[in-house]
């Protein structure tokens, strides 16, 4: 057994030490009847090619997304990753340290958390972002419970614009605790800005936005901030393709006061959806009611510049059931790999990136809105754009699917029972999208709708 | 060792913030330029600068690496911290997940293209629910203490649909901070439940707190001093005649492996750390997974999404709508950790169920061996043999003027992570000791016989050395104090003329 160093002598020798004949006198406490005298009924150990045998058959059942011609986005985007980045976060220091407790011997962690933390500030306009949440969903969810602890309000109300997954972690979230989740529900055709501040009342804690919103549409919210400014509520600004924020003004510029986000573009693959990236940044004054933790600039006993975690009177271990959040483990690696990557980017890659993809999907969507039986319905967008077809978009999907091409998210995927979005398809180009991609869908497109 | 011209120490180099790197206009990725179009963002286009540095790729990678040197790491040597399961992260793992077809899936492709990955999903569930004995899952929370709310949420939505939401929450004192703000964020008040002289839950003051208001007791098994609750039975039953559940919190998971399921002491939910148990690696702070699995009677209101067998193939249940059971909400986006997953499985298929059995059981010898070579020095805090992780207090440093914080302190100088400190919270000081069965038993030994030289000094006076400690780290103790007065959380240019 290759991961487990005690030799049979070893074990004799330790149990004669500890004065007991066998292993099972340490388990005494169990209720005998509940021990178990032999292995479950489970396979036994393998060597490392049988375990890659069958772990690659099973992956040999699946259509890899880099194989063929791919639009699929939708709050997960497939982004070229540089090799150091995925190198770096491999090296053992970091990907085999627990949170950094012990701040002498985590001082690579706590730099590495502190340079994130002012990333994720810049590129949202914020003043102050956390050291990481689980995803996107559930930084959703933390912020719309942290605007109702900061103004002691408990009605939150939610674009139809919002990805319908952290639609359904807040209300999930917030469905045992006494607040109101209002679901301002999913229309392709209106001007959700300003339908979202005619909702809002003074006793609303929050409107919960995204840019781009689902149907890929970017806007300017600094008119929505106001209203909800003026009625006492926060305006927190979802965003799930962060790499739009190289080319779109950041929420902070428009009003924001709370930005949650999914960061997985940057530094972290698919992976099947998970784990990803929460990133969650607000204002200095809503500080105390932010949840996760904060890694802090400080000296040591020598007046050298260090870094702590920080502010833990917030965080469970110290507060228990009157802390801001359970969260505990966050995303920390994945963390690493948002920052790495941006750092490789830097300013001007970051912002050229962004313009490539817009570019990309610019390209993309003259190409499709060109087809009969296809309609590009977003005036704006930045990677991703919805079409209408003249079909319904799931079954046209599948036949394209069947020819290896990954055409996009039909809408229904999300509304199975929506009429309004049956012939709905959310298409996505980023800057590994080719034009030779572009054309294979485009006659794909054509075939499937003729 | 201090005095040189650029502060570095030999292999020990001092590191600016990428943001004191910025070379102006520089990036580390080569980008083609974009096409000429115009663009479609309307109002919203970006006007301002970002502020972001520049930097080449052997920039970064150096900065990385050199940061990278000031941690400690389980790769490095024996990791302790109770409750934390530092144990050995295969690379095989790695690999498995990097496997293009599994890391390049987008979860929102046509289930026909990602068979091979809900089988794997199907398969990591199956393997978890039998070396638990519990029938239902929920795979998708993202760490522990999502795990907890799922498995809170569960079992409200089972109450709530007898009509009986009820209204408390017991939770023993020794518990980790997780469970009582789990229950919080789950609507119900927390009750403390103290611990007896045993270290385990009292059951008489747990039964007294017992009423038809008691949604449910969250008890952590193996508990966090190290010791198996032995009436574990008696008090679910005691629970479950007074109409509520037993949650228990697994993160202790790793003692019991192949030699004890949860199912069979009368747990209705727990949720797996697939990061401590199943080897998984804790990357600095995560990312974790927290499969809850959960008893026959709780099964049918796990959240979705989950995997279900169709014919011969799997299918996704991604809207309560399309459910044929009663899921309360969901939990995450998209489909939870799979990466995660393909990492636990790797590890549950290299170690089998003999391997998996035998891990547990070195665990718990491992800790049972160290208390055995620092009984005589420590102060234990229970009798009896513990599980996988040893608890002792500080009432062996009393009259030393040293703390179970410079004792750690002085560990570091060791060349070891200290243990976890200072919690539980039901013994004065605490060291809580956790070895996991990466271990050889010389690495043992050398742990506790440095542990024992620092007892002994300790007891001999000698506290300046302690209080000074740790000499030898990039950094050595660090004003918390002063970091949590006036928060500094961002980098800000504070160089002259800006």
């Amino acid at each position: 057994m290759r991961y487990l160093p005690l030799t049979d002598a070893d074990r004799q020798a330790m149990l004669a030490e500890i004065g007991v004949a066998a292993i099972e006198d340490l388990y005494k406490d169990v209720p005998a009847d509940a021990l178990l005298d032999a292995p479950v009924d489970l396979p036994s150990h393998k060597g490392e090619w049988e375990v890659e045998r069958i772990i690659g058959d099973l992956a040999a059942k699946n259509l890899g997304a880099s194989s063929v011609p791919s639009f699929i986005g939708a709050g997960n985007y497939r982004h070229h990753i540089p090799a150091s980045a995925d190198h770096l976060i491999q090296r053992s220091e970091f990907l085999t340290s627990y949170t950094p407790y012990q701040p002498e011997v985590s001082q690579g962690t706590l730099q590495a958390l502190f340079e994130f933390q002012t990333q994720v500030s810049l590129i949202t306009g914020m003043e102050v972002a956390n050291a990481s949440l689980y995803d996107g969903a559930t930084a959703c969810a933390e912020a719309a419970m942290m605007a109702c602890r900061v103004t002691k309000r408990s009605k939150m109300i939610l674009s139809g614009g919002l990805h319908p997954h952290y639609i359904d972690v807040t209300a999930t979230n917030a469905k045992y605790l006494d607040l109101n989740v209002i679901n301002a529900g999913v229309d392709p055709n209106r001007d959700e800005p300003a339908h979202l501040a005619g909702l809002v009342d003074e006793e609303t804690a929050c409107v919960i936005i995204q840019n781009p919103d689902l149907f890929g549409r970017v806007r300017d919210l600094s008119a929505l901030a106001d209203a909800c400014h003026e009625a006492g509520a926060l305006l927190v600004v979802i965003v799930n393709e962060i790499v739009s924020l190289g080319a779109l003004k950041s929420p902070g510029e428009m009003g924001a006061d709370i930005v949650a986000a999914e960061g997985q573009s940057l530094g972290n693959g698919l992976s099947f959806g998970g784990p990803h990236l929460g990133l969650l940044a607000t204002k200095e004054k809503f500080l105390r009611q932010m949840p996760g933790r904060l890694a802090g600039e400080t000296t040591d006993v020598d007046g050298k510049r260090g870094w702590v975690l920080t502010l833990s009177t917030r965080e469970q271990h110290i507060r228990r059931e009157k802390a801001t959040s359970n969260i505990c483990t966050n995303s920390g690696l994945c963390a690493l790999a948002f920052s790495i990557h941006l750092a490789l980017l830097g300013e001007t890659g970051f912002t050229k990136l962004a313009r490539l993809n817009n570019a990309n999907a610019v390209l993309l969507a003259d190409k499709l809105d060109a087809i009969s039986g296809v309609e590009v319905i977003n005036d704006t967008f930045f990677n991703e754009f919805t079409v209408r077809l003249s079909k319904p978009a799931e079954p046209v999907i599948e036949t394209l699917a069947a020819n290896r091409i990954l055409g996009g998210v039909p809408l229904s995927r999300f509304y199975p029972k929506n009429d309004a979005v049956t012939d709905l398809c959310l298409v996505t180009a980023t800057e590994l999208t080719r034009e030779e991609d572009m054309d294979a869908l485009s006659s794909a497109l054509s075939e499937a709708l003729a | 060792m201090s005095g040189t011209f650029t502060g570095n120490q030999g292999l020990r180099i001092e590191e600016p913030l990428i943001f004191e790197l910025d070379s102006p206009g520089q990036s580390a990725v080569d980008l083609p330029e974009p096409p000429a179009v115009e663009n479609r963002l309307g109002a919203a286009e970006r006007t301002e600068p970002i502020g972001l540095p520049g930097l080449t790729e052997p920039e970064v990678v150096r900065h990385y690496l050199r940061i990278s040197q000031k941690n400690y790491a389980i790769d490095a040597g024996l990791y302790p911290l109770g409750s934390c399961t530092m144990k050995h992260n295969p690379r095989l793992n790695e690999k498995m997940a990097r496997h293009a077809g599994l890391a390049d899936l987008h979860p929102l492709q046509p289930q026909s293209t990602v068979q091979g990955a809900l089988e794997l999903m199907d398969f990591c569930a199956e393997w978890l629910t039998t070396l638990t004995g519990m029938p239902g899952i929920a795979l998708s929370p993202a760490a522990g203490a999502h795990g907890e709310l799922c498995g809170l949420m569960t079992i409200r939505a089972a109450l709530e649909d007898r009509g009986d939401a009820r209204e408390r929450v017991l939770v023993p004192e020794s518990a980790h901070g997780t469970n009582p703000a789990s229950a919080h964020m789950c609507g119900y008040k927390v009750e403390s439940i103290p611990a007896d002289d045993r270290g385990r839950v009292d059951v008489a003051a747990m039964i007294d707190r017992l009423d038809d208001k008691v949604a449910a007791i969250m008890i952590t098994n193996p508990n966090t001093c190290g010791l198996f609750e032995n009436y574990i039975v008696r008090i679910a039953d005691a629970v479950h005649d007074a109409g509520g559940f037993v949650y228990c919190d697994g993160a202790n998971f790793n003692a019991i492996v192949g030699r004890v399921r949860p199912g069979d002491l009368g747990i209705d939910s727990m949720h797996l750390n697939l990061h401590k148990t199943f080897s998984t690696p804790h990357g600095g702070g995560g990312p974790g997974s927290g499969p809850v699995v959960l008893s026959e009677a709780l099964a049918p209101f796990a959240p979705v999404p989950y995997v279900v067998r169709d014919g011969d193939g799997f299918r996704l249940v991604e809207h309560i709508g399309d459910s044929d059971n009663k899921p309360y909400g969901r939990m995450k986006g998209f489909h939870g950790q799979f990466g995660v997953f393909v990492r636990a499985l790797s590890y549950m298929l290299s170690m089998g169920s003999d391997g998996l059995r035998q891990a547990s059981s070195d665990a718990v010898l491992n800790a049972n061996y160290l208390k055995s070579r620092l009984e005589d020095l420590l102060s234990v805090s229970f009798d009896g043999p513990c599980m996988h992780e040893v608890l002792f207090d500080d009432r062996f440093l009393k009259d030393t003027d040293v703390t179970t914080l410079d004792f750690a302190k002085a560990m570091i100088d060791e060349g070891f992570h200290p243990m976890t400190m200072y919690f539980p919270l039901v013994v004065h000081g605490a060291l809580l000791m956790e070895p996991t069965e990466t271990e050889s038993k010389a690495a043992l030994d050398q742990y506790a016989d440095m542990v024992r030289s620092l007892a002994e000094r300790a007891k001999a006076g000698e506290a300046e050395m302690f209080k000074e400690a740790p000499k030898l780290t990039p950094r050595r103790r660090l004003d918390e104090t002063s970091a949590a007065r006036n928060p500094v959380l961002r980098w800000a240019d504070r160089s002259e003329g800006s």
